[in-house]
């Protein structure tokens, strides 16, 4: 697919609208590079003019401050700021939260100020500005529910885009007993991704898709990629991987729009 | 001889209100052993959470059984103390009911009546907090940590409450004037009638004694606050007022270690220079916390304030799953070990001495820490924004940084984003090789 890097658009003298963070699981891991290809293909539908960083792009350093690594973070943090400032980027989208909170929040303070959408958000920038319409015949009436990611939700008090979009679908949502502010933690962050789960009598992610499965869901949506994993494991712990499907919004978007 | 009761009372006042003092001088001065921070910014914003959220109680009808209950409660105890203002001055002047003269018939009368309806309110609210705390036994009143003197204290306050509410309608509807003038006595007029047959010196002993043992009562109050849990209901306002209004998700970005890494990717420093004169003496800033001298004051105020509600316990996702961390009990640990670092510089005149304690590892364990998701349900949930997150990931910090104590996994995780810029083994050069890959 074509996706033009930053260092392409510069040796044609170009500017793009926006930059595309696509972020170490959405580059690296198989199931998150499904969610980057399908958010390209409707930045391709809505005509975007937007590039990535490619092999320029570096760890947010997310991880690393959560794990206690201020040093190792704000490394990661300057050397980013050096490159996104030398491309005079000024607008970034990505569709990974946690890189969505640092570049948004942890930045600017070390000489990072941009302007920083989730892809949920810069969606419904698209539907609103006229530049992308979502079918809701395809996935009319499927049950959905939908899980928020803790640095979109509670960490940016972002409830509501994602839920916009899923409405754009057509499709039947049913909310968890725990959702918005309540909503219970997929078990990835500050760093557990990396790591085993300390001492305990359950995992997180099996307890967090239990409440999922209880609204009797044929997809559990969701906008981030580790809470993607961590939902699909908790579906195959749950033994139901045949019966539901764990979803980015990007990529509903993208199979409603037969993209 | 006839002023001896005023003075007496006096003397009980001075020594009930002298006592809690200094008491808060004390707390005061522990909360400063606390590093700076600066919350000195949008002094609007700040009012407004403080308005809402402690004095308005916004956050605590998301529960709405507890949170009714304790608004009923909270309102009651506001209200009703009003009624102490005048207790004070009668108690002082040996005067009787001197606000009825002086406010006539129809507006005491109606001020004690809802005095009187609030004391009945705050009792059954009250007794069902009780109930709710050890005959339906709700789950986060028995957590690990609400155990000996937590959940003792919590019971202590109830029937503090309900004794103080019991003694205030004893007294009205053991007082004969104000029984036979009728007015006011909305509640007291059903407890009087138990007394039908005593004599009016008896009532008179009766109505005396619960008054004097209801304000006694209310100075003991005053002064099991600095012990108890209960210090919430004047810390909620400071604390509101001071809570992180940044996003949530933000961090702070430590400022010690942005000059650091500055001075590292500076391609024209010299790594051999010498300090600038005069700097030779002073000790590197340590990184991360690992005992509360370490924690900025507004962490140790939260430490103060909690109540020990457990609403951020029972929604943290690590507690939910049988992990070691309970973010309730890094509040109290933080609580108990300032109170220790107090005791020991009262005991030193006025000087800590290294006592081979400190936060990490004697309170708080290595594995409650690493348990965090840092996925903030427990700082949304608090009813008076405390932010455990923060004290967790500061003390992360000081295991990592001056430590190296991460999990081995971390460690993994870290040296990966060092050499190829993403938390796994992957090289960078295939950063882009998604695009070709369907």
């Amino acid at each position: 697919m074509n996706v033009p890097t930053m260092a392409d658009m510069m040796a044609q003298g170009k500017q793009p609208e926006v930059l595309f963070w696509v972020g170490a699981a959405g580059s690296f891991d198989d199931r998150a590079k499904k969610i980057t290809r399908a958010f390209v293909k409707i930045l391709h539908q809505a005509n975007v003019d937007f590039a990535v960083l490619g092999t320029e792009e570096s760890s947010t350093g997310d991880a690393a401050k959560r794990a206690g690594n201020e040093f190792l973070f704000q490394m990661q943090a300057m050397m980013n700021i050096e490159v996104l400032n030398g491309y005079e980027v000024k607008t970034i989208v990505t569709c990974d939260p946690h890189s969505f909170n640092t570049l948004k929040n942890e930045y600017s303070s070390l000489g990072g100020k941009y302007e920083v959408f989730h892809h949920t958000q810069y969606i419904q920038k698209l539907i609103t500005d006229g530049r992308l319409s979502i079918n809701d015949a395809i996935l009319k009436d499927k049950k959905v529910t939908y899980h928020d990611p803790c640095y979109l939700g509670r960490a940016n008090d972002e409830y509501e885009s994602p839920r916009d979009l899923i409405k754009h679908l057509g499709v039947n949502l049913t909310e968890m007993k725990r959702n918005k502010t309540t909503a219970l933690c997929c078990g990835a962050g500050g760093a557990q991704m990396f790591k085993d789960a300390e001492k305990g009598d359950k995992e997180i992610n099996v307890l967090r898709t239990e409440d999922a499965l209880e609204t009797k869901p044929e997809i559990i949506a969701t906008g981030c990629p580790y809470c993607n994993t961590m939902m699909t494991d908790g579906v195959k712990f749950k033994e139901k991987e045949t019966e539901v499907q764990v979803l980015d919004i990007a990529e509903l978007i993208a199979q409603a729009n037969e993209l | 001889m006839q002023y001896l009761p005023n003075i007496i009372f006096a003397i009980i006042l001075i020594i009930g209100i002298g006592f809690f003092v200094k008491n808060i001088r004390k707390l005061i001065r522990n909360i400063k052993l606390g590093k700076a921070v600066d919350r000195s910014d949008n002094k609007s914003a700040r009012w407004k959470n403080m308005a809402k959220i402690a004095l308005g109680q916004y956050k605590m009808v998301r529960r709405p059984v507890s949170g009714i209950l304790h608004v009923a409660v909270y309102l009651g105890f506001v209200i009703i103390n009003i009624e102490v203002l005048e207790i004070i001055i009668d108690g002082l002047f040996g005067t009787h009911r001197v606000f009825q003269p002086f406010l006539g018939d129809g507006v005491y009368g109606f001020l004690i009546a809802t005095f009187e309806i609030l004391a009945a309110i705050v009792f059954v609210a009250v007794t069902i907090f009780w109930i709710r705390r050890n005959v339906i036994r709700v789950k986060r009143f028995w957590n690990k940590e609400m155990t000996a003197w937590p959940k003792n204290d919590g019971n202590i306050i109830l029937y503090f409450e309900m004794v103080l509410m019991s003694l205030f309608i004893l007294m009205n509807a053991t007082d004969v004037h104000f029984q036979e003038a009728g007015i006011g006595n909305s509640i007291s007029q059903f407890v009087a009638p138990l007394f039908n047959g005593a004599s009016v010196e008896t009532l008179h002993v009766i109505e005396q004694s619960a008054w004097w043992i209801h304000i006694i009562g209310i100075l003991a109050f005053l002064n099991y606050l600095y012990y108890s849990k209960h210090l919430h209901i004047l810390l909620a306002f400071p604390n509101t007022f001071y809570a992180n209004l940044n996003p949530k998700g933000q961090f702070d970005n430590l400022e010690s270690v942005t000059k650091e890494v500055q001075l590292m990717m500076d391609p024209s420093a010299d790594p051999y220079a010498a300090p600038p004169e005069g700097t030779e003496e002073e000790v590197p800033e340590k990184f991360g916390a690992s005992d509360v001298t370490d924690l900025n004051w507004v962490q140790l105020m939260n430490a103060y304030t909690c109540t020990e509600c457990g609403r951020c316990t029972s929604s943290c996702p690590a507690s939910l799953t049988g992990k070691e961390l309970s973010p309730r009990a890094i509040m109290m640990k933080t609580r108990d070990r300032m109170e220790e670092v107090g005791k020991n510089i009262d005991a030193n005149d006025g000087e800590f001495k290294d006592d081979g304690k400190q936060l990490l590892n004697d309170y708080i364990s290595p594995e409650e820490l690493w348990a965090c998701t840092s996925c903030n349900a427990c700082v949304q949930e608090c009813p008076v924004n405390i932010d455990p997150l923060s004290i967790i990931m500061d003390m992360r910090r000081y295991l990592v940084m001056e430590e190296s104590a991460a999990p081995q996994e971390l460690n993994m995780m870290m040296t990966n984003i060092e050499n190829n810029g993403a938390p796994w083994q992957y090289n960078q050069q295939d950063r882009l090789n998604w695009k070709d890959e369907e």
